[in-house]
């Protein structure tokens, strides 16, 4: 299926919750609203025209300081699809408010999720609301701070921790 | 007692001479570095010849760890429980930039030099540094091994 067409079938189906929808070089982009994004998910990998079986990716975006998003939500979670059958990908985005970076989790959808929630939580500090181990994973767990937001100062240094600290 | 301490002042220097022939590494390797180590280790560069020509695996059997690579906040821990877990005598050779001093590596993630967590006998900078360089440091290594100087 083409870009154009996977973009039209979410727009037909979920109308309002799918809030914009572009493309670039063909790489086609829906921006979804937080509340439908797991129903988004779900008719993606289940209804048979797209049959996005696999989430290639799940990851997110600081864009604090970002020429043009200065007041906008700041973050984005991203989600990157395949679909094995079709050879057709999508990327759908959610848009993230500072003060309440929460997502619904996506592992009852795809379990591949749980590794890739637990970096975004890592890396961003965005939660995933029903993730079943919402723990670190690239980071040990007395690490202080999320280190990809834009905030997070280059310099610091969190004290070494020892073997049984 | 003047003939015993002359005498046990030879049985130090007659076992530094037989030690700095028998290194037997622990080779921590996490990174690129460790390309570098294998080709000195292999038979163009032979560190066999300077008497290291066996790593061991197990950190209990070694004498010298060498520290290969990147070492990030999360493998420090484990990086300080393979040194604890060595016998004495034992020494520390931190192979690469990275454990010397964190490298270009200015960030939340990476350990800014290993001498922030155990106490390092040779420094071998590079990235990576040449087998000659490793050889040269091997072979400062050896020197201090055979003076003796060592902690206990």
């Amino acid at each position: 299926m083409e870009g154009a067409a996977i973009l039209d079938r979410l727009r037909a189906r979920f109308g309002a919750a799918v809030a914009e929808t572009h493309a670039h070089r063909g790489d086609h982009t829906a921006v979804v609203e937080r509340e439908a994004i797991v129903d988004v998910l779900q008719f993606c990998r289940d209804d048979a025209e797209l049959r996005f079986d696999m989430l290639s990716d799940l990851t997110a975006v600081d864009f604090l300081k970002f020429p043009g998003r200065e007041d906008g939500p700041r973050f984005e979670v991203v989600y990157h699809l395949y679909s094995l059958p079709h050879g057709h990908r999508v990327r759908l985005k959610v848009r993230v408010d500072e003060d309440d970076p929460v997502v619904p989790t996506a592992v009852p959808v795809w379990p591949i999720a749980n590794w890739l929630e637990r970096e975004v939580w890592d890396m961003f500090g965005i939660r995933f609301d029903g993730h079943p181990d919402l723990r670190r994973l690239l980071m040990y767990e007395q690490f202080v701070g999320h280190p990809l937001r834009k905030d997070y100062p280059i310099n610091r240094r969190q004290p070494l921790i020892g073997p049984k600290a | 007692m003047g003939v015993g301490s002359f005498f046990t002042s030879k049985l130090d220097e007659a076992i530094g001479w037989a030690r700095k022939y028998s290194i037997f590494q622990y080779p921590f390797v996490t990174a690129c570095c460790g390309m570098e180590y294998m080709a000195t280790a292999c038979s163009h560069y032979d560190v066999d010849r300077f008497g290291a020509g066996l790593p061991r695996f197990s950190p209990r059997q070694a004498d010298v760890l060498f520290v290969v690579g990147t070492i990030s906040h999360k493998m420090a821990p484990v990086l300080k429980r393979i040194y604890d877990q060595m016998t004495e005598p034992k020494w520390v050779v931190a192979f690469g930039v990275c454990t010397c001093t964190g490298g270009f590596y200015d960030n939340y993630a990476t350990v800014m030099g290993i001498d922030t967590i155990i106490p390092v006998d040779v420094y071998i900078p590079g990235c990576p540094p040449r087998p000659e360089s490793v050889l040269d440091g091997l072979m400062k290594l050896q020197d201090k091994i055979a003076a003796g100087a060592q902690r206990y």
